[in-house]
């Protein structure tokens, strides 16, 4: 029977929240690894029973598990994230830490695992301190992709707030030779070769927060969207703006229109239209709460510049939660599904496209990401 | 107690280790070197699913919220081959791997 699985990770545990077609009656499974910090998981498209985890604490570190029947049992896989040397550098090199001194880098959590689209074996991690990792043997062993942090203005690369960290990866839908990555707060890079040479696509974006506006590198890119008919468009949610591109991320140029705030973390596409785009306007990165105390995610069903808020079942007084770059998630049913997490332990699922909404869960640890599979 | 060949050293793990090792109680290792490093070793080759969890796994240095604790000392700060106490070599006393005081 057509179904959905909504893989919820939070700040003390994951959970798995599963419905049929009707999105309004919910299965609650969980925590899974309880007390841990769940980044991230998400399934795999090429095997929808093969589930990632990312599980990490400040105690104890990083662990990765593997689900390889829906989510109900995991294992453990391999969890050594070794830098590799990079070319005219000393060993792995450095970046700049926040006082500008040269740091060593180092592992500290994945923040992002992004499935292979066609072999379950093969999987990225995107990690801080930011690099790219890849398994293609299910989990068991990991290599950097270094020609990322090889790039020439890595050693320049600086945190942002939340740790220098590479949250996002989209994979081309039929190349799979293209990978395009976002890390705070250095920007977005891309691969035309499969991981081996990177380099910043950046173009058209402009940050108040640097002191050269429109630097090649320096951007506190949040989150980026693509649709899988349309891969050469991108959406991005940066820091501050609301951005596109069309062609590949070569050039970028602002879709902020009329919201009421461009700051926010999460964007993404409808699953059938890809000129529906969604975001969660914040009121800056001061306060990381939503304008007015009303939790609003905005739609636009122009590619962006005209935006409307969707209301209908969200809080719309006195609610000071975030919605954090991985929390929001889209499914594919006839009648797209969106879904929102968080930081107050809230998941509201939409089943008619954003027009209405109504939570499944209300009170799970603050959620740091929701990703859905698409059962059928 | 066994300074030369094997002893069967006591460890006592934290609530999440012993979840991820799927252990109940005290781990109970054939220790060779007599050194919280000879100890670690033997505790990764027995449970490699914690290797990363207690010392990081290229370095060897202990995470920085993880504690050691023996015959009511805090071993933590002690270098990896200094020895163990002998209470803890000859199986009277556990070694004990603690999650820190942290989060106020």
């Amino acid at each position: 029977m057509p179904g959905v699985r909504v893989l919820v990770g939070t700040r003390k545990g994951a959970f798995v929240l599963t419905s049929d077609e009707g999105r309004r009656d919910w299965r609650v499974e969980g925590p899974h690894f309880g007390g841990w910090e769940m980044y991230h998981l998400k399934g795999s498209p090429a095997d929808p029973d093969r589930i990632w985890a990312s599980q990490s604490g400040g105690w104890f570190g990083q662990v990765v598990q593997r689900s390889d029947d829906g989510g109900r049992t995991w294992s453990p896989v391999g969890n050594d994230f070794a830098y590799a040397a990079v070319e005219g550098r000393d060993g792995a090199g450095t970046h700049q830490d926040y006082d500008g001194t040269a740091k060593p880098w180092s592992f500290t959590r994945v923040w992002h695992l992004e499935p292979s689209l066609t072999d379950p074996d093969t999987v990225y991690a995107g990690v801080e301190d930011a690099a790219l990792f890849k398994s293609t043997d299910g989990g068991a062993s990991w290599s950097e992709l270094a020609g990322l942090r090889g790039h020439g203005s890595g050693p320049q690369w600086q945190p942002g707030a939340g740790g220098l960290c590479a949250h996002t990866v989209v994979l081309h839908p039929t190349d799979e030779q293209r990978i395009v990555t976002a890390i705070s707060a250095a920007g977005v890079f891309r691969t035309d070769d499969g991981g081996g040479t990177w380099r910043p696509i950046n173009k058209g974006l402009l940050s108040g927060e640097i002191p050269q506006q429109e630097a090649e590198v320096g951007h506190c890119v949040h989150n980026l969207a693509m649709h899988p008919s349309r891969p050469d468009t991108l959406f991005m949610q940066k820091h501050w703006d609301v951005m596109r591109s069309d062609d590949g991320g070569e050039s970028w140029h602002e879709i902020s229109g009329d919201l009421p705030s461009d700051f926010g973390f999460p964007i993404d596409v409808h699953a059938h239209e890809p000129d529906t785009v969604y975001v969660v306007p914040i009121t800056s990165d001061y306060f990381h709460v939503p304008p007015d105390g009303k939790l609003r995610v905005y739609r636009s069903r122009t590619g962006g510049g005209e935006w409307e808020p969707l209301t209908n079942g969200l809080p719309q007084e006195h609610c000071y939660v975030n919605v954090l770059r991985d929390a929001m998630a889209v499914d594919r049913l006839d009648e797209c599904g969106v879904y929102v997490g968080t930081t107050g332990g809230q998941v509201y699922t939409s089943p008619d496209g954003g027009d209405s909404w109504a939570p499944i869960v209300r009170d799970l640890p603050a959620v740091l990401s929701v990703e859905v599979q698409t059962l059928r | 107690m066994t300074r030369t060949g094997t002893a069967t050293v006591r460890v006592g793990l934290p609530y999440h280790l012993r979840a991820l090792a799927q252990v109940d109680g005290e781990v109970l290792l054939d220790v060779g070197r007599p050194t919280t490093r000879g100890l670690l070793d033997a505790l990764e080759r027995r449970h490699p699913v914690l290797r990363g969890t207690v010392r990081d796994p290229v370095t060897g240095v202990r995470r920085p919220f993880v504690r050691f604790f023996a015959c009511q000392e805090d071993l933590s700060h002690a270098a990896p081959d200094d020895p163990l106490p002998d209470a803890v070599m000859r199986g009277d006393e556990p070694f004990l791997v603690i999650g820190a005081m942290a989060g106020g």
